[in-house]
């Protein structure tokens, strides 16, 4: 409690805070979080390692090479080889090119769509939230890997449409934080001020609603790229996803499913791949909650 | 209450009939006719093109594909309502007794997940509130967070490794018996811990700031007795929302863990019918699934205003 009121008062003192020193706080909160920051610089690295994927890569990620079939980890062979002598250490490599971006799409979705669905439900309240929000209620309804199944059943299966599944299916969650959201940021004074003066209503939402929902939706946002990237793994792993022999880090895994006993490296290396990509995307969303959010600290 | 049970039970209806209308679509979204998937799929290897227009016209019409959406739809929910819910494209058993079947194995694997987590994750949390701001605290979190992002089928994988192929204490797979339970219901109670851990140590840490607690404290109550009696008992109350909320994600999980032990199970009936295309089966298991979870979050929601009466009875 006494941090938070020291945190305040150079704030309380100046009543305008420009644009600049908000950004400055945030930077610095960064900068003091440590987690989150170690979890940032983790994340910068795999995506780095993603976009020169073809440069580390040491290997084709999907040359079949039968002679060299599953060889342990050597000098030669970072991180081994499966089953077909490809080496694991390029396709865990090449691996984050699909999952991170997998990742990224299914939540934008996910937020984009949340988003509009959350505003209208918010600001227009009446018929308009009802119908969303029992559309909701539905979605709600089935647990995530099953309303997963159903899209995937319908479209095929294929890395795309997990991407679509996870996405959809994370909707929920986005549309119930911003409408909340916005029927509180809907009865503030300065809102009340501009629809009196006849601001346009998208106009509203665009310039006084919305940033006022974005803290909260940055950090949701942030946290579910991690278990997108999980739900859609495990939709590979079940073959639901990316199809072979693309190195995708779920299928891979299930393709290391016989080997456990004898040549463990196979499923060992995709699995550390994405706890460690989850875990730093996790640390830096905790993160951005304590900066961005403190109400909501769990 | 009576007003409270009532108004929730009303709610519920247009959820599952949306629910039933979404299952109801699948076999309509899908592209290509289901007619003709069906005799794809049961002609064993012959083209399509060698299928009669008769035979094809035949089962449409049993199928009843050839009545007005609204109609189908209707029969649709009367047969789900009785138990009907066809015969699998696959094995042409009916849907119904497949679920059946498996629901017990589903059941055990996630109840006994569920208690995994609850007992290792309430431990954890409540250790953690205790000792806020130490190291042991900080070791809990992250543990917690290790847990939230590993996948459980690694984790599952990890756990066959040593304790079934290494050591040789439990099967690593299969369904009879206490001892093939094990270790998917470790992996599944593991992976939710992480998340129970960090919704009981908020919780813990929001009651010892109660008033209550320190009223317990400087009336010289032993230590003990405050935290069990007076703060534990009052943040168990979430620990009901956590219920109802994890139901879901082990349900999810449950679709993982029993193709990583290769185990029956409602999770693995499914996710191999949308895989061989098997479309009653897919309407059958997700809709037995969502309205077992609809059901229960009813319970949870009941059990959670009968608990805690400062919820309002609406």
């Amino acid at each position: 409690m006494e941090r938070n009121i020291a945190a305040g008062a150079p704030t309380l003192a100046l009543p305008v805070v420009k644009a600049r020193s908000r950004r400055r706080d945030f930077v610095h909160g960064l900068l003091r979080n440590k987690g989150a920051l170690a979890g940032l610089i983790i994340l910068l690295l795999l995506i780095l390692g993603a976009v020169f994927a073809p440069v580390i890569a040491t290997h084709d990620p999907i040359m079949i090479d039968p002679p060299q079939r599953t060889q342990p980890p050597s000098r030669d062979h970072l991180l081994g080889t499966d089953a077909f002598g490809r080496d694991i250490f390029s396709r865990v490599v090449h691996g984050a090119r699909i999952s991170l971006p997998v990742g990224l799409v299914a939540v934008s979705i996910a937020a984009t769509v949340g988003a509009i669905l959350g505003l209208i439900a918010g600001y227009y309240g009446r018929w308009a939230d009802g119908i969303i929000m029992r559309i909701i209620d539905i979605m709600l309804a089935f647990p995530n890997i099953m309303l997963a199944l159903v899209i995937v059943a319908i479209l095929g299966p294929s890395i795309r449409n997990v991407m679509i599944a996870v996405g959809i299916g994370e909707i929920p969650r986005y549309t119930r934080l911003i409408r909340g959201q916005v029927l509180s940021a809907r009865e503030l004074l300065y809102v009340e001020a501009a629809k009196v003066i006849g601001v346009p209503t998208s106009k509203i939402m665009y310039r006084h609603i919305l940033p006022n929902v974005v803290s909260p939706v940055v950090v949701l946002a942030t946290l579910s790229v991690g278990s997108a990237i999980l739900a859609a793994a495990g939709l590979s792993f079940l073959g639901l996803g990316a199809q072979p022999p693309r190195p995708e880090w779920g299928a891979m895994l299930a393709d290391g499913r016989q080997f456990l006993s004898s040549h463990w490296w196979v499923a060992t290396m995709p699995g550390i791949a994405i706890a460690i990509t989850v875990l730093s995307i996790n640390m830096l969303g905790d993160g951005l909650r304590d900066i961005l959010d403190p109400r909501t600290r769990t | 209450m009576l007003q409270y049970i009532r108004t929730r039970l009303l709610l519920t209806i247009p959820v599952l009939l949306g629910v039933s209308l979404v299952t109801f679509s699948i076999l309509h979204l899908i592209p290509g006719d289901p007619a003709r998937i069906l005799l794809g799929d049961m002609g064993g290897g012959s083209a399509a093109g060698d299928i009669s227009d008769e035979a094809y016209e035949n089962l449409r019409e049993e199928l009843g594909l050839n009545d007005p959406y609204p109609v189908q739809y209707g029969n649709y929910l009367k047969n789900a309502l009785t138990g009907d819910f066809g015969r699998s494209f696959q094995t042409n058993r009916d849907v119904r007794d497949s679920i059946f079947e498996v629901l017990p194995y589903t059941l055990q694997l996630t109840i006994t997940g569920l208690g995994f987590a609850i007992l290792f994750g309430g431990i954890l949390g409540i250790i953690a509130a205790l000792n806020r701001n130490t190291w042991i605290d900080s070791l809990t979190m992250i543990f917690s967070l290790f847990g939230l992002a590993m996948p459980s089928f690694w984790l599952g994988f990890i756990l066959i490794q040593f304790f079934a192929l290494r050591w040789t204490i439990f099967p690593s797979t299969g369904t009879e018996g206490w001892r093939t339970l094990v270790l998917p219901a470790l992996t599944l109670g593991l992976v939710a811990s992480g998340t129970v851990a960090r919704l009981v140590r908020s919780t813990m840490l929001e009651v010892l700031n109660q008033e209550y607690v320190t009223v317990a404290r400087s009336k010289g109550l032993r230590e003990r007795a405050v935290i069990l009696r007076h703060a534990l008992r009052n943040a168990l109350i979430p620990v009901v929302t956590i219920v109802g909320l994890q139901f879901g994600g082990l349900l999810s999980g449950a679709v993982i863990i029993e193709t990583v032990f290769a185990r029956r199970g409602l999770g693995r009936l499914a996710a191999d019918a949308v895989l061989s295309r098997d479309f009653p089966m897919v309407q059958g298991t997700i809709l037995f699934a969502a309205f077992g979870y609809v059901l229960i979050n009813l319970l949870v929601d009941l059990s959670y205003a009968w608990l805690d009466p400062r919820i309002k009875y609406r």
